[in-house]
């Protein structure tokens, strides 16, 4: 027994650090890249580990990004939080009140999402500016929660379904109603949802590129991406800058994750789900 | 635990509406952080008091391309310190379908043009935004500035639209150029550069018994080997005729273009092996790789390109049977309709029309101006020579670089090139060509 | 479901004699509060979603096919272009390659590896957050990065080549044939760590309860995961499929970066055709056209399969 056991606990180890390997890969790539002087980055030496640590390429992807990176913060931070907080209520609506007509929007909602961002670029700068949002950040923190709306709610109503409605109904004979009900029995047990939806929301907002240009409408107001794609030159491309400022690019999502990482660790509350 | 989370989840949803309260009570389109030049409105024109703006797309996003830029600025500060540099650069402007020219679309249907914007010299600049109206004509600017007598005839007829110029060039470049590593000809026993294509197929079969791929060629998206095309084209058909392919005069079914299909067809079996799968920006690593190709025809770019990566085992020649031929682009600028800070965009036109301006702009860019009066002593020993061929060869406008057609006929040119390099089959890809052609409406 | 536990609540009640009226009031009045607090996100929706469709659809039955302007009605004259364009087929092809590459890769490796997660690892974190790292990158960095890796003599075919796989020396993404699959394996590294973190997350809330009743029941690790834990999880795997068939269809920035379309449209996608066509051609109507066709496309296949995963979801 205790042999077996060893084992299958050595096998899932060594599948998980087979895994580990293939998804850091590609970071052994750029990380190293990143250290090189420009005259010694080449595709064809990719593999090859830097001469020495050469900090060219940092300093200078960190100087051409730095201004779209609080660019970005400024989007993104507001959007997130807004976006998710307005998914939770969406999908506890749709998960719990079930008016008539609901599964119809909600299917309407979710056919939104497929919508390929690319082609709607020009309606969207027409309808901004009807509303005189054309060029205004406050303007894409709206395009950005609007366009997380289907996704949020899919999010939180399909983690809300799986709560049972007994629940519901205690707080409800208690004398909880609409906001009750939310803010008593769902938000304290919402952290694994918020977990997920903070991740995705935080994800593609602050690594969209093509909205966020369009809406500002001007390079220097763009979120970080549209920086780090900017050091690619016409003909060439002087990657160790390039690298650098996608690892630059990448850090507060990894620490967006190792905050959020916490919240994984809650389950549902011990006693709530008993009978 | 439960009270901790809604706490903790009470402070970041504080955090967040203050952040947003914030975003919105502050300067609407301002960035925090970011330098007091870069953040300011980009859609209403400028209200400071003084110089105004001057808001300037480009694609010229890092390197060697913002340095020449910023030499640009530098001459226009000088001049006028008190207007506002804008330099809104962003990339995927070469070629077709990038962001820049996303954004700038979507700047200009919005009805709200920057204040200038780069684009190609020629069909790409008139397709795009003179023939829809959206640009001013420049002759006033041409005569008080006295470019017509500066600017080569030929030239000025491609920056024209109905006889009136609607963009003034600040580079040429030239296409047609065979680069090749002495080295790696000499390695083979090939005596000279080849000078015609029966030259180079002779010199490809004894590079292929050396084991060197003879040309360099990045194929994975279309464009590069249009490239090479166009510079084939012009080597089966004379001058009348090549431009005769824009105009409906010379049709894309004519044996000279099936056999220049040929000459390309014949020319992928001496390529790089992985050419499918190296991308344009990769070629020139592989160019100065120990085990790389022996030549490579491309435009003068590649010049600073290969200094930039401190390499110097190279030389240049016309391409192939295109000696006496000056094969065309050039990066301009012009003036939109309704540029919100009309006379600063003006100003900056005058700039890049000088003597001044072009001198600073080019040597660093690795490109010859487009006035014939440069001060010889700032430029290299290439660019020199490319001078001298600029003022006596025979000018003829890119395709691949918008100057001799329209952005969707480069599109579909390309992809019919790339279909050539993939499938190997000339007879498809001048199908493609022809269909294209027809959906181009030449001579329409 | 919730009328079933209304009704059952309102039993209750009576059968203990408390105020019936009052609570069924409050509970239709609560109703119309959800209408009106949803109310906001489907004005949202309707104005800036639905009308940049409406307006797709529109312009692809005009005949704006270049920098000018012109709404010319022209039916489905771009619609028979689009369908006599060979490029289109290609497109259709990746479509079911990449759908079937990403989303099987994703969701099974996905789970996979939260399941292995699941079993009290040391270093959980370490796992998790390596895993689930190259979501935080970019899809035009991830593009970059796999470009660079599928290259056939110096990427990933090098460590090949070291390890003595010298024969196995594949062309990755410019194969004109099945470059699309290559695709996959950039793109499913990219999203798989978050899949894993929905099925986390859901495997987290199954209680502990459960599975020691499978266990004294008798049930293996086999067992137990066939027939509690995977349709327990079944709203992740629905989740799941929706999320990563949506990104399928919208796929842009990373093959954008990676391969463009490829030799010979390998891997060219709607998406890209779609954009290169307004932005790079200025065929605003052949588009749009295209754009009409991705929406068209995804409500058929998502609003069958919505409808019937909802009632397999609730339970």
């Amino acid at each position: 027994m205790t042999l077996q056991r060893i084992w299958t606990r050595g096998a899932i180890y060594l599948v998980l650090a087979a895994f580990c390997a293939f998804y850091l890969m590609p970071f052994y790539v750029m990380v190293i890249t990143s250290l090189k002087p420009y005259t010694d980055v080449n595709v064809t030496r990719m593999w090859e580990l830097p001469k020495g640590i050469y900090f060219e390429g940092i300093i200078q992807a960190w100087t051409t990004v730095a201004p779209n990176f609080w660019n970005s913060i400024v989007i993104t931070v507001p959007a997130v939080l807004i976006s998710s907080l307005m998914g939770s209520v969406n999908g506890y609506i749709f998960a719990k009140w079930r008016f008539r007509g609901a599964d119809t929007l909600f299917i309407l909602f979710l056919v939104g999402m497929f919508l390929p961002y690319q082609g709607i670029l020009i309606p969207l700068v027409l309808t901004l500016q009807a509303f005189g949002l054309y060029g205004k950040v406050i303007g894409l923190i709206m395009v950005h929660c609007i366009f997380g709306i289907p996704i949020t709610a899919l999010l939180f109503r399909s983690y809300y379904t799986g709560i049972p409605n007994e629940l519901l109904d205690a707080a409800k004979i208690d004398g909880c109603g609409f906001f009750g009900i939310y803010r008593y029995i769902l938000l304290p047990i919402s952290m694994p949802a918020f977990a997920v939806v903070l991740l995705w929301q935080f994800t593609s907002i602050w690594n969209d590129y093509l909205i966020g240009l369009v809406v500002l409408g001007n390079p220097r107001l763009a979120p970080i991406n549209v920086a780090v794609v900017n050091i690619a030159g016409s003909w060439t491309v002087e990657w160790n800058v390039q690298m650098a400022a996608a690892l630059i690019a990448a850090m507060p999502t990894i620490l967006v994750y190792l905050l959020l990482g916490k919240l994984f660790m809650r389950g549902l509350l011990a006693g709530s789900l008993k009978g | 635990m439960k009270s901790l989370n809604r706490r903790e989840f009470m402070k970041f949803a504080a955090l967040g509406t203050s952040a947003a309260a914030l975003a919105a009570c502050a300067m609407p389109t301002t960035a925090p952080g970011a330098a007091p030049a870069a953040g300011s409105t980009a859609a209403s024109g400028g209200a400071t008091a003084g110089g105004g703006q001057l808001e300037i797309f480009s694609w010229w996003t890092s390197g060697g391309e913002v340095e020449a830029l910023n030499a640009l600025y530098e001459i226009y500060s000088a001049q006028f310190p008190d207007v506002e540099i804008v330099n809104a650069a962003l990339t995927g402007g070469a070629g077709q379908g990038g962001n820049m020219k996303a954004l700038l679309e979507t700047r200009m249907q919005g009805g709200q043009p920057p204040d200038s914007f780069q684009v190609h010299l020629g069909r790409e600049l008139i397709d795009s935004h003179v023939v829809p109206g959206r640009m001013e004509d420049l002759s006033f600017l041409y005569e008080e500035e006295g470019l017509n007598d500066v600017f080569p005839k030929d030239l000025i007829a491609i920056a024209s639209y109905d006889g009136k110029p609607y963009s003034v060039p600040v580079n040429i470049h030239r296409s047609n150029v065979l680069w090749y590593r002495p080295s790696k000809l000499e390695a083979a026993g090939v005596a000279a550069v080849p000078t015609t294509w029966d030259e180079f197929f002779e010199a490809a079969e004894a590079l292929k018994a050396a084991d060197i791929p003879a040309l360099a060629v990045a194929e994975n998206e279309p464009n590069f080997s249009g490239h090479v095309f166009e510079n084939i084209l012009i080597t089966q058909l004379d001058q009348a005729g090549y431009l005769g392919l824009f105009d409906g005069t010379t049709s894309w079914e004519d044996e000279r273009v099936t056999r220049s299909l040929e000459i390309l067809n014949q020319a992928y079996d001496y390529a790089n092996q992985d050419y499918l799968s190296t991308s344009w920006g990769d070629i020139n690593d592989r160019f100065v790789a120990d085990d790389g190709p022996a030549m490579m025809i491309m435009g003068d770019w590649t010049h600073g390109v290969l200094l930039s990566k401190a390499f110097s085992d190279y030389r240049w020649a016309p391409a192939p049977d295109t000696a006496g031929m000056f094969m065309v682009l050039s990066d301009s600028f012009g003036l939109p309709k309704n540029a919100p800070d009309r006379d600063n965009a003006v100003n900056f036109l005058r700039v890049c029309g000088s003597r001044e301006g072009q001198d600073a702009f080019n040597p660093i860019k690795g490109s010859i101006p487009a006035r014939t009066d440069p001060d010889l002593s700032k430029y290299d020993e290439y660019l020199l020579s490319a001078m001298e061929d600029f003022k006596s060869n025979t000018l003829l406008p890119s395709i691949q670089h918008g100057a001799a057609v329209k952005q969707s006929f480069v599109l579909d040119y390309a992809i019919a090139i790339n279909n050539l390099a993939t499938n190997r089959d000339v007879a498809a890809a001048q199908a493609m060509l022809v269909q294209a052609a027809g959906d181009a409406e030449f001579g329409a | 479901m919730a009328t079933k536990s209304m009704v059952a609540a309102g039993e209750r009640a009576r059968a203990a004699g408390g105020p019936i009226t009052k609570r069924r009031r409050r509970m239709n009045g609560d109703m119309v509060i959800a209408f009106f607090v949803l109310l906001p996100s489907i004005l949202a929706v309707a104005i800036f979603i639905y009308t940049a469709i409406g307006w797709t659809f529109y312009i692809s039955t005009v005949k704006w096919n270049s920098q000018i302007i012109d709404y010319t009605f022209v039916g489905l004259r771009n619609w028979s272009r689009l369908f006599s364009d060979n490029r289109f087929y290609a497109d259709l092809r990746n479509l079911v390659y990449y759908a079937i590459g990403f989303m099987s890769q994703c969701i099974i490796f996905g789970f996979i590896i939260a399941s292995l997660l699941d079993q009290k690892i040391k270093g959980e974190i370490l796992f998790r957050t390596i895993v689930i790292l190259p979501f935080a990158v970019s899809g035009i960095v991830t593009g970059v990065a796999w470009r660079w890796l599928m290259q056939p003599t110096t990427g990933i075919n090098l460590l090949f080549a070291k390890i003595g796989l010298e024969n196995f020396q594949p062309v990755w993404i410019s194969h004109p044939d099945y470059g699309m699959w290559a695709v996959t394996i950039a793109t499913s590294w990219q999203f798989t760590g978050y899949v894993m973190a929905l099925y986390l997350a859901g495997l987290r809330g199954i209680p502990q309860e459960l599975r020691e009743a499978a266990s004294i029941d008798g049930a293996g690790t086999y067992a137990t995961y066939r027939y509690i834990i995977i349709p327990l999880l079944m709203p992740v795997t629905f989740t799941a499929i929706v999320l990563t068939g949506m990104n399928s269809i919208r796929v842009f920035d990373v093959l954008a970066s990676m391969s463009g379309s490829g030799p010979a449209f390998a891997t060219d996608t709607l998406a890209f055709f779609m954009y290169q066509s307004t932005f790079g051609a200025y065929r605003y109507s052949l588009g749009a056209t295209i754009g009409a066709f991705m929406i068209l496309l995804s409500a058929f296949l998502i609003v069958p399969y919505l409808r019937s995963m909802r009632d397999e979801v609730e339970r």
